[in-house]
């Protein structure tokens, strides 16, 4: 439950809810944007999500190497995605 | 020493392996605690003690929030879990932790109603599309998931949701930290900082570390390469006399934090004056609580708690793990009477508790020592 998993942006943020479109390795879910109002986010940036929230904003770069070390965890990696998937936040 | 693959910059690894080596005064030893499960869990699946020269050694801390929940509250939870109406969620990892009796699982084959859910926002949802049910969220995580939790209750407030509560677990690293370095069983000469904390938290609640015990704290990515980096800035500041607090996680970690997440979690909850850590015992100002403000949305002023308090099963030697004194294989029933499928301690249930992380790779990693001095 502790990973944080690097998804991107696709959509734009909506009002009040703080809810975007977010593409975490394939599988699109609603995350909330909230804590990161200050970082000015729009579609193609990458984000560290944790438990259906943005934790803070990272570059492309950083999102793929942070990918290829979740990939390499196995098990874990596997169930956070899974959990996701089941994921329908609005 | 051979570099496999596991390293995105095999060059880089060697280097920083070149220089930790020279970097150690002949005849010190050196003792570093690594506070988070992530981190715990990427030593071990990567080995990256083979790559830390002996005089080096990592122990692990109680970095890991499923860890350090005591079994009462377990108990507790399916307590509330068995009252009419009631829905209890959470993350996945909750679900095989042994309570008293039982756990989230059996109480479910039991026939309480117990979810698990990705979010807390999910289960916010869970509670708007029944509202004739009472949805109750079991909180638990470091200052990296309180953020979640409060906006959560935030919405429901916002939304108007009477039928949504929180059983708020969440612990506080920095208390935690404090109780290691003044536990007198363990001497440390530096601390890799947990990442994904810091990003709420920021690096300046770490300060009174240098200041008062003088000692240096990298706060620390999670790949390979980060651990062996800050190993390295550790070394460094030894090297110097120097204890201070340094970043080596600054592609995603602000020296500030997340201004916006400390302030929901400021609003919501209150530090609680006391709160018991699995195998470390009470902890002082350790643990949030729901605010007055928000008791409307507290589980423990909504329900009755019994509030149960059991002593951890002889056998277990999780406090000694979670205080880096024992390592997870020198624990009596690890491997035997303790297994993922089978935990005694918490320790072995999430993937970042320590004995989860060796099990799972130990053997992997002593294999390939050997591999390793034979080739
Ligand atoms: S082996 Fe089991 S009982 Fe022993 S410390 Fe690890 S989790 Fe606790």
């Amino acid at each position: 439950m502790c990973l944080g998993i690097p998804g991107e942006l696709v959509g734009t943020v909506e009002e009040f809810t703080d809810l975007a479109m977010v593409d975490v390795s394939g599988v699109r879910r609603r995350i909330n944007m909230g804590l990161l109002a200050d970082d000015d986010l729009k579609p193609g940036d990458w984000v560290l999500v944790h438990v259906g929230f943005a934790l803070s904003k990272i570059s492309e770069s950083e999102a793929k190497a942070v990918m290829d070390m979740l990939h390499g965890i196995g098990q874990a990696y596997t169930d956070e995605i899974d959990a996701l998937k089941e994921s329908d936040i609005s | 020493m051979r570099f496999v693959d596991e390293f995105r910059d095999a060059e880089t690894a060697r280097a920083l392996a070149a220089r930790i080596s020279a970097r150690c005064e002949p005849g010190r030893r050196y003792k570093f605690m690594e506070v988070c499960g992530g981190h715990t869990h990427t030593i071990y699946k990567h080995g990256i003690e083979d790559y830390l020269p002996e005089a080096v050694t990592l122990v692990h801390g109680p970095g890991c929030p499923v860890c350090v929940i005591p079994m009462g509250r377990v108990d507790d939870a399916i307590h509330i879990a068995r009252q009419p109406d009631v829905i209890m969620t959470s993350f996945g990892d909750m679900m095989r932790v042994p309570g008293g009796e039982s756990t989230f699982l059996d109480a479910k084959a039991e026939g309480a109603d117990i979810r698990m859910v990705y979010s807390p926002l999910d289960a916010l949802k869970i509670a708007r599309t029944h509202p004739d049910r009472r949805v109750v969220f079991m909180a638990i995580g470091f200052e990296t998931t309180a953020p979640s939790t409060a906006v959560t209750v935030l919405r429901a407030a916002e939304e108007g949701i009477e039928n949504f509560s929180v059983f708020c677990n969440h612990v506080l690293i920095i208390p935690a930290i404090k109780a290691i370095l003044d536990s007198p069983d363990l001497r440390l000469d530096g601390f890799i900082g947990p990442g994904h904390v810091s990003t709420i938290i920021g690096c300046r609640p770490y300060e009174f570390i240098a200041r008062d015990y003088r000692q240096p704290f990298v706060v620390a990515g999670f790949e390979p390469l980060d651990i062996l980096h800050s190993v390295d800035m550790l070394l460094g500041q030894l090297a110097e006399g120097r204890g201070e607090v340094e970043n080596q996680y600054a592609r995603v970690v602000p020296w500030d934090g997340n201004r916006i997440a400390m302030e929901a979690i400021g609003t919501v909850m209150r530090v609680r004056p006391h709160f018991e850590w699995r195998g470390l015992g009470f902890i002082s100002h350790s643990a949030l609580g729901m605010a007055e403000e928000y008791a409307a949305f507290d589980a423990e002023r909504i329900f009755d708690i019994p509030g149960t308090r059991i002593a951890d099963p002889k056998a277990c030697q999780c406090g000694e793990v979670l205080k880096g004194v024992l390592k997870p294989w020198e624990c009596k029933v690890f491997g035997t009477a303790c297994t993922p499928e089978t935990p005694i301690g918490t320790c072995m249930v999430s993937s970042e508790g320590a004995c989860a992380a060796y099990y799972n790779f130990g053997r992997f990693s002593r294999e390939r020592v050997r591999e390793a001095t034979r080739a």
